[in-house]
């Protein structure tokens, strides 16, 4: 009994501690493609952040300060893909592969000095302090980031429905013609979407490197950024979606460390391929030829 | 012109990131060119590094003249690679120039065999393309490395895992005595082939009216998902023959350093080539060419080894800004043309 409770607590504990990043991508994602437009280069911006963050802890010695470093390269980043997408005839996705490979170049270039140093990182909350076990303390001692997450996630859910500047733009991802008619900015609100998105995706990048793994190196983020893109395909562009989406994700990633843990690390690569099989799994599940997926902002260029 | 313009654009503005960072950028510069193109050395260098360039470009250029914006070609490379490793421990396989063929011809069918998945899922499935196949990239990486370090893992590699390497008999060697491997030729061969296909043929051309109007192409009845499938597997299988070729002709076996982003910078050259098959010859040398002269950034300025990559980052962003001058400049010309202005 008590190693069913133990596995489970470390299910849920890694789930917690690898989805707080798919949570955050997944939330700015969802937010940039209600407004018809799709960044695909929040893989960059996960690892452009992350470093940023490294860095700004590192030299300000308060992880909090690293995490708004994270969030205003983020949101540089995600200001650049809108300002550039809107200019006419720019491929959105064709510039999201270009900034994902240009920010990734960017944060090795600039974060090489970072690898060996060591930088504040974010203290977890222990919400297990009740217990006497040494597990459920551990697998409750959660990254603060994560209830951040949680808020965020049930605020744009109400923020998209009732606040004017939600509706307007669930418009503009639904019909730009429509918004134009009303007179809504159309690419403006687009630049606004992508380069929130951003902010939001550099927190998940933040808490790569500053609470798990917890440090800067060129390894950090191999496709989470790209996965979380896929997880808002799965959870139907709803932000209460991609929270349970980003736990089920954390779940599986957290397979492969908890094994190699326990002692198994035979077959390691192959628990480590699981995250991304279980995405294309479900893409094939949820997409169909011939049809949009409910719920599709009907603007968007991958569901047209 | 807009390609070589966006090229030198990019150049400019890595020269600019450069001297933020306290480096000359006239010294970048001239480095750049005299580490690609300086002598007949680095000239060897760089068509080395063209060659699976090429290959990798195809595996971008040829899906997307059917439409898809395919970015796994890694994957692909990998699979082929791998495949290209291991078929002699399992297939009856010839010795001498016989044999190397049988071994590419199965790197070739792996890789595509592997792209033409993601053009089934995408058909059949609806899945989007681009996300399919960066997804199995992945994939086909951490299998890599599972075959790499524990099913066929060769006892004698013991810092490095590896498979066993490549009988001497089925390496291929440098063409002429040069340092640069058969797959520079190989590469021209199926540029060359691709772009006689895809103007000359009646099926090239069936693949670009699917890449042009989808739906048009299904009221006029062509195939669209055997054609888009095809063009998949045909870009999969340049990719596979690129992880081939590293591995006969480069590591002699399977190991990590197949997986160095070369599928990714295809990626790169496709897109600059404008997913042109000759287009790609030119871009994938002077890329290539800069990929070689990293190094020398390296050892003589003491600039970090992802310059490169972000320097490649900067060409590719200008080129799919540039898109938006495209037809611009001559609207502009012509204009001021009829205005009287020039």
């Amino acid at each position: 009994m008590d190693f069913v409770l133990n596995i489970s607590l470390a299910m849920i504990g890694g789930a917690i501690r690898v989805g707080t990043p798919f949570l955050f991508v997944s939330l700015g994602e969802c937010l940039t493609e209600k407004s018809g437009r799709i960044n695909l280069g929040l893989e960059g911006v996960l690892v452009f952040s992350a470093m940023a963050a490294f860095a700004g802890s590192h030299w300000s010695g308060s992880a909090w300060l690293g995490v708004l470093a994270a969030c205003l390269a983020g949101g540089l980043w995600g200001l650049l893909h809108g300002l550039l997408c809107a200019m006419h005839r720019v491929n959105d996705i064709a510039m999201g592969i270009g900034l994902m490979l240009l920010g990734v170049g960017v944060a090795f270039y600039l974060g090489k000095p970072l690898i060996q140093p060591q930088a504040m990182q974010l203290q977890g909350l222990a919400l297990g302090s009740w217990s006497e076990s040494a597990q459920v303390r551990s697998a409750l001692n959660v990254n603060p980031l994560f209830p951040l997450g949680v808020l965020l996630a049930f605020a744009m859910a109400w923020g998209l429905g009732h606040t004017r500047l939600g509706l307007e733009l669930r418009m503009v991802g639904d019909s730009a013609e429509a918004a134009r008619t009303l007179g809504a900015p159309v690419q403006g609100l687009r630049i606004l979407a992508t380069t929130l998105g951003g902010v939001i995706a550099g927190v998940g990048g933040a808490s790569l490197s500053l609470y798990y793994p917890g440090s800067w190196n060129e390894g950090l983020s191999s496709g989470q950024g790209l996965i979380a893109v896929a997880l808002v395909i799965f959870a139907r562009w709803s932000p209460i979606h991609c929270l349970y989406a980003a736990l089920i994700f954390g779940g599986a990633g957290a397979i492969g460390p908890a094994l190699q843990s326990v002692g198994i690390s035979k077959g390691y690569n192959l628990f480590n391929a699981i995250p991304y099989a279980l995405t294309l799994v479900i893409l094939i599940l949820t997409c169909a030829p011939n049809r949009t997926i409910k719920g599709s902002p009907s603007e968007l260029s991958v569901s047209r | 012109m807009l390609p070589l313009l966006s090229v030198v654009l990019g150049l400019m503005a890595f020269g600019i990131f450069a001297w933020v960072g306290g480096y000359s950028p006239t010294q970048v510069w001239l480095l750049l060119f005299k580490g690609a193109f300086g002598d007949a050395f680095s000239w060897q260098n760089s068509l080395q590094r063209a060659a699976p360039l090429i290959l990798t470009g195809l595996c971008v250029a040829i899906p997307a003249q059917a439409g898809l914006i395919v970015i796994g070609g890694e994957g692909a490379l990998v699979v082929g690679g791998l495949a290209c490793a291991a078929c002699p421990l399992f297939l009856p396989v010839h010795s001498g120039l016989l044999g190397s063929v049988e071994i590419l011809a199965v790197s070739f069918i792996a890789g595509a065999s592997w792209m033409a998945l993601v053009g089934v899922l995408r058909q059949y499935k609806g899945v989007n393309e681009t996300i399919s196949s960066l997804l199995l990239s992945y994939i086909a990486i951490n299998l890599f490395k599972f075959v790499v370090e524990d099913l066929l893992k060769d006892p004698a590699s013991l810092n490095k895992p590896s498979t066993p390497p490549l009988n001497d008999a089925l390496l291929i060697g440098g063409m002429w005595g040069y340092d640069v491997h058969w797959g520079l030729l190989w590469g021209l061969v199926l540029c060359l082939v691709s772009f006689a296909w895809l103007s000359l043929s009646t099926h090239g051309f069936a693949t670009r009216v699917v890449g042009g109007n989808p739906k048009a192409a299904q009221l006029v009845g062509l195939p669209v998902n055997t054609l888009v499938v095809v063009a998949c597997a045909l870009g999969g299988g340049c990719a596979g023959l690129a992880g081939g070729f590293q591995v006969a002709a480069v590591h002699t076996a399977a190991n990590a350093s197949l997986i160095e982003g070369l599928g990714y910078t295809g990626i790169l050259v496709s897109f600059v080539a404008r997913h042109q098959p000759l287009g790609l010859i030119p871009v994938a040398v002077l890329l290539g060419g800069f990929a070689a002269a990293g190094s020398m950034l390296q050892r003589h300025l003491g600039m970090p080894d992802a310059s490169v990559h972000v320097l490649l980052g900067l060409v590719l962003v200008i080129t799919l800004a540039s898109e938006t001058l495209r037809g611009r400049v001559a609207r502009v010309l012509r204009a001021r043309a009829a205005s009287g202005v020039i």
